[in-house]
This record gives C-alpha cells, sequence and structure tokens, in this order.
C-alpha cells in the first residue's frame, strides 16, 4: 500500500503488513533485534525520539497494547500523551477535528486504535505531512505490529521461514491479528501458512490470502512448527457462530495432548489475553512450548523498530542498509 | 404557456422507435408536433439542437430527496433543479421519509414543495406499510388519490410474509404497482460490501449473495403464487438476475430495476475503504457487474436508475462501514447510461427505455415518450460535449458522487418540465 511507504521505499506510516516487500520486514525485525539489547540491559533507554511527542489515540479501549506502545516509545525517550475516546462511534468531522487539535500539540506520531476496518488508513489520510500513524488494530482489518512481534518471535525460535509449517487456530473471521501474520508469514517465504477453524469463524475466499483451510485441529496441527491459537470473543456464542465455548474447547482448544500430532519442537504462540479453558489449556499456555510471554517481551523492541523506522531515526533506517 | 420549437434535433423516442432528424413543436405543456411541426405553428421560443439528441426527459425511478426529514443533507428544491440540469424531468421519491410517506398529507407537502422548486418533477411513492413497520397496512387508496402511482416498501422489506402478502393483494385492489427491496436484513446485518476476497482483505463485514437472494426469493415466492404485479428493486447480483430472469420465463408478471453505479463499480473500488463505496446493496462482483450488464440488455433489468442518496459531508466522513450508506447520483445517471451505449453494453434506444418508456410504463405515467400530445418533458442532448465530473460541479447537494474524476462525452444542455424551459436558453421565436 503506497500509502505507508514513501517515493524511496521507506516506512512513512505502519498500517497494514500487506503488500510489505521482504527485505523491509526483514529490515524492522533486525531493527527490533538491535532495540532487544538495549530491553535487556539497566538503562532501558535510548535517546532517538528525544523531543518527540507520541500520542495514544485509543478508541478500543485497551490497557496492555496501549502499555507496551507507552513503553516503547517511552524507551525511545519520547513524550507519551495517551487519549482515551470513550465513544467508539465518534467519526467524520469530529475525528478530523480531534486529530487537528492533537496536531496543533506538536504530535509527530499517532497510534491508533479504533474499531472500525480502514480507522487507521483514514487518519493517516487526514494528518498533516511528517505526521507518522501506527495501526495498533483497526476492526477486523489489520494489527502491524503484532504480527511483527509474533514473527519476530518466531524467527529467534525457529531461524529460517521457509522449512516452516504455521497453523493459525481459532476466529479468523473477526481476527486483524490473523490477516497480519498471515501477510507477514507469506511475505518472509513461510513453507505453510494453516487455518483452522470451523467455517463460522473463517471469512469466505480466506484461501485467497494464500492458506491452507482445515476445519479439523488434527489434520491442521500435523508437523506444525508452530502453532497461534487466537482469543474468541465470548459475544461469538450470542452471534449464532458457535453452540458454546465447551465444544469449541473440544474441538479447536489447544492442548499438550492435541499438540502430540505436531511436530516435537512446536512452540505455542497466542496474541492473548488467553481464556484459559476455552482457546487454550493452562498447562499448555504456562508449559515449556508456550512463548507467549516472550512474545509481549518481543513486543516492546518490535514497537520501539516501528516508531523509530517512521520517523526516520533508527540506526541504518533504510531497507537498503540491511 | 410557451409554444417552443426545438429545431433540426435527432429525436429519439424509445417507446415509438422513432429515431430521426426533425423539429419538435410544445405548446400547451404538451408536444404537438413530432418532426414538424403542425401547420400555422408560431414559437415564442427556439431552440436549436442541430448536432444534438432531443430525448424524453428522464425519468429515476429512486431518488431520495431527504425532505421531509432531513433536509440537512438536501431538499426537493436543490434536488429537483439539479435533476433537471442534469436531463432528468421526473424523481420518483420512495417512502422512507421522516415522517414516512404514509399519510395525503405528506405526499401533498411533497406535490408543493417539488411544485415551488421549479425543476424536475417529482412522483411520491406511497408506504406500502404504516410507518414502513411492516404491521399495519398504509392508506393506500387514499395515498394513490393524493398521487402516489405505486406503494414500496422503501428500502425496508416487510419482515412478516403474510403482512407481505396482504399488503400486495390489497394494493393489487387499486391496480398500484408495488416496487420491493430484494434484501435480507439478517443475512446483511453490519455489512457494507460484497463478501468476496476484497471485503476479507479489508476486514469488512462482507454481505453475501444470499442477502439477496433469499430476500428475492420470499417475495418471488409470494408475487408469483398469487400472480401479483411486482417490481424489484436495485438487483446487485448475477444469481438475483437469474431468479428473475426464470420468473419472467415464467410468465410472472415482474420486473426489476438496477441502480446505474451497479453497471460501473465494484467490489474493487472500495481497496481504500473510500466511503463513497458504501452502498447498499453493496457493491459486488466483477462478475457480479458484467452480469447486470446483461440482464440489462435482454430486458429483465427494463429500468435503470440512479439510487440517488444525498448525504452532509459528516455522514460520508470517515472509515467505510462507520459512514451511512449511499452515493450520490442525479448528476452521473443521464451520462452514464450513455456512457453504457458507448461501451456496448446495450443500444442506445434500449438504454433510453430503460430511463424513460419503462420507468413511465411501471408507474403509469403519461410522460417518458415523445408523441404528439404526451406532456413536453424532453432534454436536449450534446454528444460531442466532453465534461470532467467534479465535485464542484455536481448540481446536487450531495458531493460524494462515485465517480468523480471520470470524463463523459454527452452533455445536457436543455430540460423541459411541462413545456416550460427549465434549464438551458432559447431564442425568442
Amino acid at each position: 500500500m503506497s500509502l505507508q511507504l514513501d517515493a524511496d521505499g521507506r516506512l512513512r506510516h505502519f498500517l497494514t503488513t500487506e503488500g510489505l516487500p521482504r527485505a523491509l520486514l526483514t529490515h524492522i525485525l533486525d531493527t527490533a533485534e538491535s532495540f532487544s539489547g538495549v530491553i535487556g540491559k539497566s538503562v532501558k533507554k535510548v535517546p532517538l525520539l528525544r523531543g518527540r511527542t507520541v500520542i495514544n489515540l485509543f478508541f478500543e479501549s485497551s490497557t496492555r497494547t496501549r502499555t507496551t506502545f507507552e513503553l516503547a516509545a517511552k524507551r525511545l525517550s519520547a513524550d507519551v500523551l495517551n487519549v482515551n475516546v470513550a465513544t467508539t462511534t465518534i467519526k467524520g468531522e469530529s475525528l478530523v477535528d480531534m486529530l487537528h487539535n492533537l496536531e496543533a500539540m506538536q504530535a509527530d506520531m499517532f497510534v491508533v486504535r479504533h474499531a472500525e476496518s480502514g480507522a487507521a488508513e483514514y487518519i493517516a489520510r487526514h494528518v498533516q505531512p511528517g505526521v507518522a500513524v501506527l495501526n495498533a488494530g483497526d476492526g477486523w482489518h489489520a494489527h502491524p505490529t503484532q504480527a511483527m512481534l509474533d514473527v519476530f518471535t518466531i524467527r529467534r525460535h525457529k531461524g529460517a521461514f521457509e522449512p516452516l509449517t504455521v497453523s493459525i487456530v481459532g476466529d479468523i473471521r473477526h481476527s486483524r491479528v490473523a490477516r497480519s501474520q498471515i501477510h507477514a508469514l507469506n511475505a518472509l517465504g513461510t513453507g505453510e501458512v494453516r487455518v483452522v477453524a470451523p467455517r463460522t469463524l473463517l471469512p469466505r475466499d480466506v484461501e485467497g490470502l494464500g492458506v491452507r483451510v482445515h476445519h479439523d485441529l488434527d489434520s491442521g496441527l500435523r508437523d506444525a512448527d508452530v502453532v497461534i491459537g487466537l482469543r474468541l470473543q465470548r459475544e461469538r456464542m450470542q452471534g449464532a457462530l458457535l453452540p458454546s465455548e465447551s465444544e469449541y474447547y473440544r474441538r479447536y482448544g489447544l492442548s499438550e495432548a492435541r499438540l502430540a500430532v505436531a511436530h516435537p519442537e512446536a512452540i505455542v504462540m497466542h496474541p492473548g489475553p488467553i481464556n484459559r479453558g476455552v482457546e487454550i489449556d493452562s498447562d499448555l499456555a504456562d508449559g515449556p512450548r508456550s512463548v507467549i510471554l516472550e512474545q509481549v517481551t518481543n513486543g516492546i523492541a518490535v514497537r520501539m523498530a516501528v516508531m523509530s523506522l517512521v520517523l526516520g531515526v533508527a540506526p541504518e533506517s533504510t531497507p537498503e542498509a540491511t | 404557456m410557451s409554444r417552443i420549437l426545438i429545431r433540426g434535433g435527432r429525436l429519439l423516442d424509445p417507446a415509438s422507435g422513432h429515431d430521426a432528424v426533425g423539429d419538435l413543436a410544445i405548446a400547451g405543456g404538451r408536444i404537438v408536433g413530432l418532426g414538424a411541426p403542425p401547420d400555422g405553428f408560431a414559437a415564442d421560443r427556439v431552440i436549436g439542437a442541430e448536432g444534438c439528441w432531443v430525448l424524453p426527459g428522464l425519468i429515476d425511478l429512486a431518488a431520495r430527496l431527504r425532505e421531509p426529514g432531513a433536509t440537512h443533507k438536501a431538499d426537493i428544491a436543490s434536488e429537483a433543479r439539479a435533476a433537471a440540469a442534469a436531463g432528468i424531468t421526473t424523481l420518483v421519491l420512495p417512502p422512507d421519509t421522516e415522517p414516512v410517506l404514509d399519510t395525503p398529507s405528506v405526499a401533498e407537502l411533497v406535490h408543493r414543495r417539488a411544485a415551488a422548486a421549479g425543476g424536475a418533477r417529482v412522483v411520491p411513492l406511497a408506504a406500502l406499510t404504516l410507518g414502513l413497520a411492516g404491521e399495519q397496512l398504509a392508506p393506500m387508496a387514499a395515498l394513490a388519490d393524493a398521487g402516489c402511482p405505486a406503494v414500496a416498501d422503501g428500502g425496508r422489506p416487510v419482515a412478516d410474509t403474510l403482512v407481505l402478502r396482504r399488503a400486495l393483494e390489497y394494493a393489487a385492489t387499486y391496480e398500484l404497482p408495488a416496487l420491493l427491496t430484494p434484501w435480507d436484513p439478517w443475512l446483511a446485518a453490519g455489512g457494507g460490501l460484497h463478501e468476496g476476497p476484497v471485503a476479507m482483505r479489508l476486514g469488512l463485514p462482507g454481505v453475501s449473495v444470499a442477502a439477496e437472494t433469499a430476500g428475492l426469493g420470499r417475495q418471488l415466492a409470494v408475487a408469483t403464487a398469487l400472480g401479483l404485479r411486482v417490481h424489484f428493486g436495485r438487483l446487485s447480483t448475477a444469481a438475483g438476475a437469474a431468479m428473475l430472469r426464470n420468473a419472467h420465463r415464467d410468465g410472472a408478471p415482474v420486473t426489476g430495476d438496477v441502480a446505474i453505479h451497479q453497471l460501473f463499480l465494484t467490489e474493487n473500488d472500495a481497496v481504500g475503504y473510500d466511503s463513497r463505496f458504501h452502498v447498499q446493496p453493496p457493491l459486488r462482483s466483477v462478475g457480479d457487474r458484467d452480469a447486470l450488464r446483461r440482464a440489462v440488455a435482454d430486458g429483465t433489468l427494463g429500468i435503470i436508475c440512479s439510487d440517488h442518496q444525498p448525504h452532509e459531508r459528516d455522514a460520508k466522513d470517515g472509515p467505510f462501514t462507520g459512514t451511512e450508506p449511499g452515493l450520490s447520483g442525479i448528476d452521473t445517471l443521464l451520462a452514464l447510461v450513455l456512457r453504457l451505449v458507448e461501451e456496448e453494453a446495450i443500444g442506445l434506444l434500449p438504454a433510453l427505455a430503460a430511463v424513460t418508456a419503462h420507468p413511465a410504463a411501471l408507474l403509469g405515467l403519461d410522460t417518458g415518450r415523445l408523441a404528439t400530445g404526451a406532456p413536453a418533458d424532453v432534454c436536449i442532448v450534446d454528444p460531442q460535449s466532453p465534461w470532467w465530473c467534479r465535485a464542484e460541479s455536481l448540481g446536487s447537494r450531495g458531493r460524494h458522487n462515485g465517480f468523480l474524476g471520470w470524463e463523459f462525452s454527452a452533455r445536457n444542455t436543455h430540460t423541459l418540465v411541462n413545456g416550460e424551459l427549465v434549464h438551458g436558453d432559447a431564442e425568442s421565436g
């Protein structure tokens, strides 16, 4: 998508992983790798965004995601402002008015979460030149930093993507995380990406994203190197998408026993927060295969990388540099 | 009333098939000479139409005017004048106004405002049920007396199929055609784009083809079982068009229409979340668009309308599904119909029939034709007058036209409604 890249192929905004070249994704991962060293030190700050202002603009509440963006910005020495907008129905002129007011406070970057698909792109079209927008989740569309921290975690454990089979299990239909993961995994050359879900939780034409569809967990997990569980919202029962949480758990719940068909070294991931006993069994979530907490830690480094790249201050911040 | 001579134009009447260069004489609000003026005709005003096409004024079967109820978006005066400038002489107003068109007083208000506006005629449709709530029948006979030539569900399909049946039977008592919307609101809930690869990638809730065919199947079953005359509005899918074609083949007295934008735009136009392309029914696949064009060409969908839905800027400003559905279309209806002809999707006279004679026949109107004795609702089109569609050049208060930036080759130069010039200039006779 040209909106998020400048004429030289550098990131101006980070709205989606769709359409981004492999070299750029790899560059984000490499930059994140360099920042993960910072996080391990006793003084966890670098001065790259000193004097810059980052505004977390959250139309949909998410303490967890907002906190990781806030921490990433602060570790880059930025000033951070959190704006939680109570209503998700704010739109149109009032949204643009709000943006312009916030821009008047000399904001350099908006981190946006919104319940509507396309909201981050809408905001990116309306900000002043030089102001960057990071998508922290828009509707069912995209959650690109989550996807990048997921592939970052995969790379740390598995190295190359080409030999891997990655199975994504759960509510693909409503998942911005899954869409962004699939785009990133395919762009990075992942051997096979599978989605595993009942038909009600799969969007029509999902094969068009370059995935294999499984409705059966055993076949979906067979020989998988990476298993990603997705969060299941409770309202899916009311929407007649599923009969019950217990039936879902019996058919699609991840557990040590169900993972017996996967590769013995398979890792288990989840974007969180997890519903224990619904998407994933506690023993698995807390067991040795689980890298769920590592994902959270890696999220800081990845978000630092993306923030520094969009503002053009990352060390060796051109894709060609890699 | 003026005596006007339109001189030397190509007179095109899709109702009769007349296609010849000649003069059109108008007096007393009616056409008094087709081809040549009657003996002794002395015009007060003359319009030179050499090199131009003289057509029956367009009848737009579905145009929301936002009055009464939402005059912050548009009003009868603004849209009736914009329509006249665009070659439309009759705007058919669906009954989902606020208040709903379910009492004669609302119909009378619409007539009064339209008469005062001095642009296109406005023909209100009566609500099928009170408040369009799908429970009690609207006073259809009284509404017919108040100038509503048909009844309609106004885009809110009657949920209770027994109420639907009774409403259709009651309308048939007074020979009122019923205009229905083939739409299953449950299947369509929350969606703004065709359920297909684009909606999937954009993370938008998709509207399945079944949202149309399930609604159409239910309504078609009632209408055909009882042999009732029903018109289905705004079909958007290949499957829906095929169902209507089959019903025709079985001899059912049913008709259908399509919004002009569905013959050009597809789901692919929504990439980038441009809210102009958030419409209901949604933009569909390329295959659906092509099938709809074929259905227009073979007469399955005999009527083309603008499905004009003007909105204020705020209503269309936002990230797609959060915006209000509908685009503004009266300014480009004629140009797009002629574009279909240029693209050889349909012949010139059949294309014009879809926006003149056919809607007139459906509603029993005396207009929509160039014939001696008919009301003089006429437009003159210069087929070689290129123009760019730009927001600032639109007549409608709705600026979210789906064809901004397109170039068109033909332009309406003059419009007459009831024999009076409402757009363009004439020379004194």
